[in-house]
């Protein structure tokens, strides 16, 4: 019905329909119905408020959250300890990922290990990372930034190995010297795939860095959450779950509007555009 | 053969490690030597516990994401083929896709308790997303020659969406599916550690809390071993499915 019916319903749609629904009005339609509906459910009380707390309930006890509870700063300690493990994760996970491209010992050794590491779940690793490290800063850092590595190693090793050989024979030819060689022709040229690497990895850091919190406590979005539960606060756990939302949008809108600075000279930018 | 000669160097690791653990070079409070791992995990199996709880993970996954793969893949190419579908779950989707989904295991604590069901769900919702994207992008990726060929041919209806669409839209759903799988291990974990009462991440906590390191690590590299095996029989799952694509 939906393969056959598609072709007719395109052809017949503009003509039936006398006027276009706005695209953001399309757009953000059943958003809008969603959250009426859960505004709605509650205030007919057809469900437990413990369970699902009105949506204005939610609002308001944020918003005391954020003026009176520090909220604020808690999000700020997840989103410094996000940032602080994806860093360490790239700037080390980019150097093996070049150093095994470069190196045939390097290669030998380390592709049996990233290879055994890429599927595992890496969460398993926190009780370890709690043992050696204790429960605060360092084991949460620790645990995220190798928990997302794995990815930026591989999407490094796969860019610097597969770079065009016209490009350094050329820059070599016209005399570059081998450091500049690799910062003016490899790091531009492995980019878009070291870039695609560390934007897989993104998510993960997030998932792993609120996991750490919960399992650790202390200050941090996670941890503000799993209290929240299990006091049975469900207003304060609802709106965690928007702020983490909003964390993870506007961090993931500044990789994508980053990729694309970094990027501005290459053609995959001027496609989209 | 060939797969153990690539794997050399995690084994020289482990004999220097075992080595550095003799040489009473590291504590054994830390860091158990890997025979000690060894021992706790035959421990562990000889307890009879081990099968249990790691039947109770397992089975909390695979139902997890066999619910993920099924809304998933409906849901994906219902978005591509049918306007209003598309409507209105793709905002939907939009906006809960950068919410890391580990944040939602307070909320599913809260509604389902700490058995089952509060595990399932991580999973599922963890990874629904990765397979609704790439059900829906393989979809409409789909090479409109085989399509109209198909309906001169005559294929109409389902017969068209299960010969044509779903057939062409396979290999994006099946790498999608592999990042789901991964995801799920993730969130399965997370969810046993933070409040269970059974399964092989509940153990490992519990060993943990209990001191028994050699039984931790015995643990967790279960945990690893799970999560390698299943990846590796995935791709050969993956690459039989899809036999008849052209190689390279």
């Amino acid at each position: 019905m939906a393969g056959s019916g598609i072709a007719a319903a395109r052809a017949a749609a503009p003509a039936r329909r006398r006027f276009k629904i706005p695209a953001f009005v399309r757009r953000s339609a059943s958003i809008v119905v969603l959250l009426l509906v859960w505004e709605a459910v509650g205030r007919a009380e057809m469900v437990d408020p413990f369970l699902l707390p009105m949506l204005s309930d939610v609002l308001v006890r944020g918003f005391e959250e954020i003026m009176e509870g520090g909220l604020l700063q808690l999000a700020g300690f997840t989103l410094y300890r996000t940032l602080l493990s994806f860093l360490l994760a790239a700037a080390v996970g980019v150097g093996i990922g070049v150093a095994m491209s470069v190196s045939k010992r390097a290669r030998w050794f380390l592709d049996p290990l990233v290879s055994f590491a890429f599927p595992i779940p890496k969460i398993a690793l926190m009780p370890i990372f709690v043992l050696w490290f204790g429960v605060f800063d360092v084991s949460k850092v620790l645990m995220t930034a190798v928990a997302c590595i794995v990815p930026i190693i591989s999407a490094t090793h796969l860019g610097t190995r597969n770079i065009d050989k016209y490009l350094i024979w050329s820059a070599r030819a016209l005399g570059t010297s081998e450091a500049k060689l690799f910062w003016k022709v490899v790091v531009p040229a492995a980019l878009p795939a070291i870039l695609t690497g560390l934007q897989i990895a993104f998510p993960i850091t997030l998932i792993v860095a609120i996991v750490t919190e919960m399992l650790t406590g202390g200050q941090g979005l996670g941890g503000y959450m799993i209290y929240s539960a299990r006091f049975g606060e469900s207003d304060k756990v609802f709106f965690g779950i928007f702020v983490t939302a909003a964390i993870g949008y506007a961090l993931i809108e500044g990789f994508a509007w980053l990729r694309r600075k970094l990027l501005a000279w290459h053609a995959e930018t001027a496609h989209a555009v | 053969m060939t797969a153990i000669r690539f794997y050399t160097p995690l084994f020289l690791l482990v004999a220097l490690w075992q080595a550095a653990a003799m040489g009473g070079m590291i504590s054994a409070e830390l860091l158990p030597s890997p025979s000690a791992i060894i021992s706790g995990l035959v421990h562990l199996a000889s307890g009879g516990d081990l099968l249990t709880h790691v039947g109770v993970s397992i089975y909390r996954q695979m139902a997890g994401l066999l619910l993920a793969v099924i809304v998933g893949v409906t849901l994906g190419v219902g978005m591509a083929q049918v306007a209003w579908v598309r409507d209105v779950f793709e905002p939907v989707v939009r906006i809960t896709y950068p919410l890391p989904k580990s944040a939602l295991i307070p909320l599913l604590i809260l509604w389902f308790g700490i058995g089952h069901n509060s595990k399932i769900f991580a999973v599922f919702l963890g990874c629904l997303l990765p397979v609704v994207v790439s059900a829906f992008n393989g979809t409409r990726g789909v090479n409109g020659q085989l399509v109209w060929s198909a309906r001169s041919l005559g294929t109409r209806g389902i017969r068209l969406l299960w010969k044509i669409y779903f057939r062409a839209a396979l290999p994006e759903i099946l790498s999608g599916l592999r990042i789901a799988l991964a995801l799920s291990f993730t969130l399965l974990v997370s969810s046993e550690f933070l409040i269970a009462r059974a399964g092989i991440g509940y153990l490992i906590q519990s060993l943990g809390e209990a001191g028994d390191y050699s039984g931790m690590f015995a643990g967790i590299l279960i945990v690893a071993l799970i999560g390698f095996t299943a990846d590796r029989l995935y791709v050969k799952f993956m690459n039989w499915m899809l036999r008849w694509q052209d190689q390279g």
